[in-house]
């Protein structure tokens, strides 16, 4: 027979009226290959479905079940409960705004950084359905694609000093998409333009070098490589730009 | 009540959902998508292999094209599928796949000279050409004459999905996330939208819209093991069934794929099995060679699910707190081929079992995968039923896929189907004015209101949502998953019209505030039982095997009697669905034939009506070479 599991869950749905913010504790028996998408649908399912926390692909792919577990910023379905101790306390991600009790309201955040990142492939040129496809070199193709592993799950901006602190950093997410265009040869954005975006304090900048971004991400995003790859070019530019000036 | 007003609707926003909405804005009109999660977490994302479409760009692939992928779609289908519409989606998806390069999509590229791959565990080489260098690679899959299938590394659909999401914000087309719709709004002939629930407030709020597409993915979780994000619930098809008059398409006809991993469901890929893996029972003895002497393990995702099947029926099946299983086992390939060629098998054992394949067995069961069946469409996407209502993807019986859709078709689906049915509703929208009909709008308003109101105060009934839902999944599991027989399927609908009766009864145990998921559950649940109903009964009426739908009772394709496609309607306040038949395919490009695989004995069609159907095409004499 495995551990009896103690659960202390952090509670608050802002649209009831009255409700406080608290903690609540529950038991499971835990079972073989247990995750915390099983462990948190039972407790839903067979004691509380007052519970409010968000899952989705439960493997690891979509980003959708971020919370703090035992204090640490990560996806709960890939989580197992025999890698815990037996009292779990879970938390929803801080920074994003509460939805209720462990979910979080990750789809606006990552929206509005759509939109200051202008989060697509800058072109003039026109798509020719006639036209075989432009080349590209498969090692650049490799090369943007493992900057655009990220899955949008929150975890870096939570654990991030600079982003607890003020709302208008941007965050290692964003600097990361930046990074995808920059490399992307499709995309005619020079650096001068990318500097506009995030050549300040809420941009690349703004960065404590604390490394709890990459410490926390689930899908091992070089973030830190990339901060230091956008701030050293960043830094080029600005220099460019102030002897232009003269 | 918060209203919105916009061009056109889409109802969920992966692949399929944003490429519609994307026509539809850069032709000028005003898109709108609803998403339950954020656009990026649907379950488009979660494709790993890759889209199918005959670019030929890799020496692999020399001399393909659409003919040959149309083809391969047709035989796959087992001659289920609307050759009309397979024939659009071949030529169409080479262009594509073209335009997401330009979108930004980082498709991997040729690379000229040597390099090497594996087939049934031999070493072959190949050539790429130097005048190749840099188009669109492609991989090989199962079930083509040619590597078709397009990727970007291991992350196709997360990939192919970020490119899509980027285009709609440039765009301008309001994406709104944690949005579920909750029903339809029309009158019985027009759609005009849909009343939605906030999933933040709890909200109700309405959506009106010129036209209206559902584009919501399968429902794969109206069974209790599937390899779907828990958000494949049918919640789109619930809304288009329910409004009476429009029909889902080949309900029986779902897929089960044999390696999912127990307790998640989580899907192992058949490389495990391809590269020499085992499946191993309670006794830990190999078993696949008793059934299939020939090809043991290798033998097709259908049959292999249909003979653990029968191994875990016979008794040696493995006890779990999940249910029985069986084991794959890896160990015997060696820790270099492990942590090399199945990498990824590799991480799914590490993070969600906590199981080294090195040393230790890995529990697998067959799951549901992926629903052929759909809201069915005609060839422009356009609803059976009601005007203004589209549907595209997995969401949609279009009917590429008839009984059985191959690896690489249905991403490839989502936005070669989300462009051909856009530009359909554009052309729809172009042609359309339409007036709002006000007493429809706060009628149905009003009747959701008193659903919830009903639902959280137990008027109907106290009954618990979840016990509902595991009653439902549990009828499918026994009843109508990868084998069928008529007592089995005729247990599971009477099992299945007891559990409609307590779906009517369900009453919240939590008080149903704000986003409150037991809510959202017990809206769906009376949808959900009918889906079943259809699957069910539709299946024990098609006294026949075909594709995935296997009937032990009835092991050949009967072409006599069945090459035709179930529409299932639900007659508003009925307690059975209203099955009604209807020709496969307006024409024949090719004639029903043996698809090459899988055996099986086919009683022919009538040699007069398939004559008369079939039309002059190149692929008639390509079909007859191979």
């Amino acid at each position: 027979m495995g551990r009896q599991l103690k659960f202390e869950i952090f509670r608050y749905n802002p649209e009831k009226e009255g409700d406080v913010p608290r903690m609540q504790e529950y038991t499971l028996d835990e079972t073989p290959n247990m995750t915390l998408f099983i462990a948190l649908n039972r407790l839903r399912e067979e004691q509380d479905p007052s519970l409010i926390f968000d899952f989705c692909c439960r493997a690891g792919i979509c980003g959708a079940c971020a919370m703090v577990i035992n204090g640490r910023p990560g996806l709960a379905c890939q989580t197992k409960t025999k890698d815990q101790p037996g009292h779990l306390i879970l938390h929803p991600l801080p920074v994003f705004k509460l939805v209720g009790d462990l979910s979080v309201d990750t789809g606006v955040w990552f929206r509005e950084m759509y939109a200051k990142t202008e989060s697509w492939v800058h072109t003039n040129k026109v798509f020719d359905p006639t036209q075989e496809e432009e080349r590209m070199d498969n090692e650049v193709a490799e090369q943007i694609y493992e900057l655009e592993r990220c899955i949008e799950c929150g975890c870096c901006i939570s654990a991030c000093g600079t982003a607890r602190l003020r709302d208008d950093f941007m965050g290692a997410a964003a600097l990361n998409r930046i990074a995808r265009f920059v490399v992307d040869p499709r995309d005619q954005r020079t650096d001068e333009q990318y500097f506009e975006v995030i050549g300040n304090d809420n941009g690349i900048f703004g960065c404590m070098g604390l490394l709890a971004c990459e410490d926390v991400c689930p899908k091992g995003l070089p973030l830190q490589n990339q901060l230091g790859f956008l701030r050293r070019k960043m830094g080029i530019t600005a220099m460019k730009n102030i002897f232009r000036k003269k | 009540m918060q209203t919105y007003y916009s061009d056109l609707l889409v109802i969920g926003a992966g692949l399929a959902g944003e490429r519609v909405a994307c026509e539809a804005a850069q032709n000028g009109f005003k898109a709108t998508c609803l998403s339950i999660v954020p656009a990026r977490r649907s379950h488009s994302s979660a494709a790993q292999g890759g889209m199918q479409a005959a670019l030929g760009n890799c020496a692999k692939g020399e001399g393909d094209g659409p003919d040959v992928h149309f083809i391969d779609t047709v035989k796959g289908s087992d001659w289920g599928c609307d050759q009309e519409v397979a024939r659009l989606f071949a030529d169409a998806a080479p262009i594509e796949m073209r335009r997401l390069a330009a979108w930004g999509v980082p498709w991997n590229r040729v690379v000229p000279g040597q390099s090497f791959y594996f087939k049934g565990g031999e070493k072959f080489e190949k050539y790429e050409k130097e005048e190749n260098e840099g188009l669109i690679t492609a991989r090989s899959f199962g079930g083509t004459a040619k590597w078709r299938t397009c990727y970007t590394s291991d992350g196709t659909g997360h990939a192919v999905m970020c490119t899509m999401d980027n285009r709609c914000a440039e765009l301008g087309i309001d994406v709104f996330d944690k949005k579920e719709a909750i029903a339809l709004i029309h009158d019985g002939e027009t759609c005009m939208g849909a009343v939605v629930r906030c999933l933040r407030t709890g909200q109700l709020e309405v959506f009106l819209a010129k036209a209206t597409a559902i584009c919501t993915g399968g429902f794969g979780r109206i069974y209790k093991a599937t390899t779907n994000a828990v958000i494949c619930d049918g919640g789109g098809h619930i809304l288009a069934h329910e409004t009476g008059v429009v029909p889902i398409g080949n309900p029986e006809s779902i897929q089960f794929h044999p390696t999912g991993i127990v307790p998640t469901d989580i899907l192992v890929t058949e490389g495990c099995r391809g590269d020499g893996g085992t499946l191993l029972d309670v006794n830990e003895e190999r078993f696949m060679h008793i059934y299939e002497p020939e090809k043991a393990e290798l033998a097709s995702r259908d049959v292999v699910s249909r003979r653990m099947t029968e191994h875990m029926r016979a008794g040696k099946g493995v006890k779990s707190p999940y249910g029985e299983h069986l084991w794959l086992d890896i160990r015997h390939l060696g820790d270099k081929h492990i942590s090399t060629k199945l990498r990824e098998v590799d991480e799914i054992c590490h993070h969600f079992l906590g199981v080294d394949p090195r040393v230790e067995l890995i529990p697998v069961r067959p799951t549901q995968h992926y629903t052929m069946a759909g809201i069915r469409t005609n060839k422009d996407g356009a609803a059976y039923g009601l005007k203004g209502l589209y549907s595209a993807g997995e969401a949609a019986c279009w009917d590429m896929h008839g009984f059985n859709r191959l690896g690489g078709n249905s991403l490839a689906e989502t936005v070669v189907a989300g462009g051909i049915i856009g530009a359909k509703i554009v052309e729809f929208l172009k042609g359309y004015e339409t007036k709002f009909d006000t007493a429809a709008i706060n009628a149905e308003v009003k009747r959701q209101q008193e659903r919830i109101h009903d639902v959280i105060h137990g008027r109907n009934g106290k009954l618990n949502v979840y016990k509902v839902r595991g009653e439902m999944q549990d009828a499918l599991m026994k009843g109508c998953f990868v084998f069928r027989n008529k007592e089995g399927l005729e247990e599971c609908v009477a099992t299945l019209q007891s559990t409609l009766e307590k779906a009517r009864k369900v009453g919240l145990v939590s008080d149903g505030a704000g986003p409150n998921h037991e809510l959202a559950a017990a809206l769906k649940i009376e949808g959900q039982v009918r889906l079943a109903l259809c699957i069910a009964q539709a299946a024990l009426m098609r006294t026949e095997s075909r594709g995935s739908h296997n009937r032990e009772d009835f092991p050949e394709r009967n072409d006599a009697e069945w090459l035709n496609r179930t529409l299932a309607y639900w007659p508003v306040g009925a307690d059975m669905p209203d099955l009604k038949y209807e020709d496969t395919t307006p024409l024949f490009e090719l004639p029903p034939g043996d698809r090459g695989y899988g055996g099986g004995k086919i009683i022919p069609a009538d040699e007069k009506y398939v004559k008369e159907r079939t039309i002059k095409s190149p692929v008639t004499e390509i079909g007859k070479k191979k």
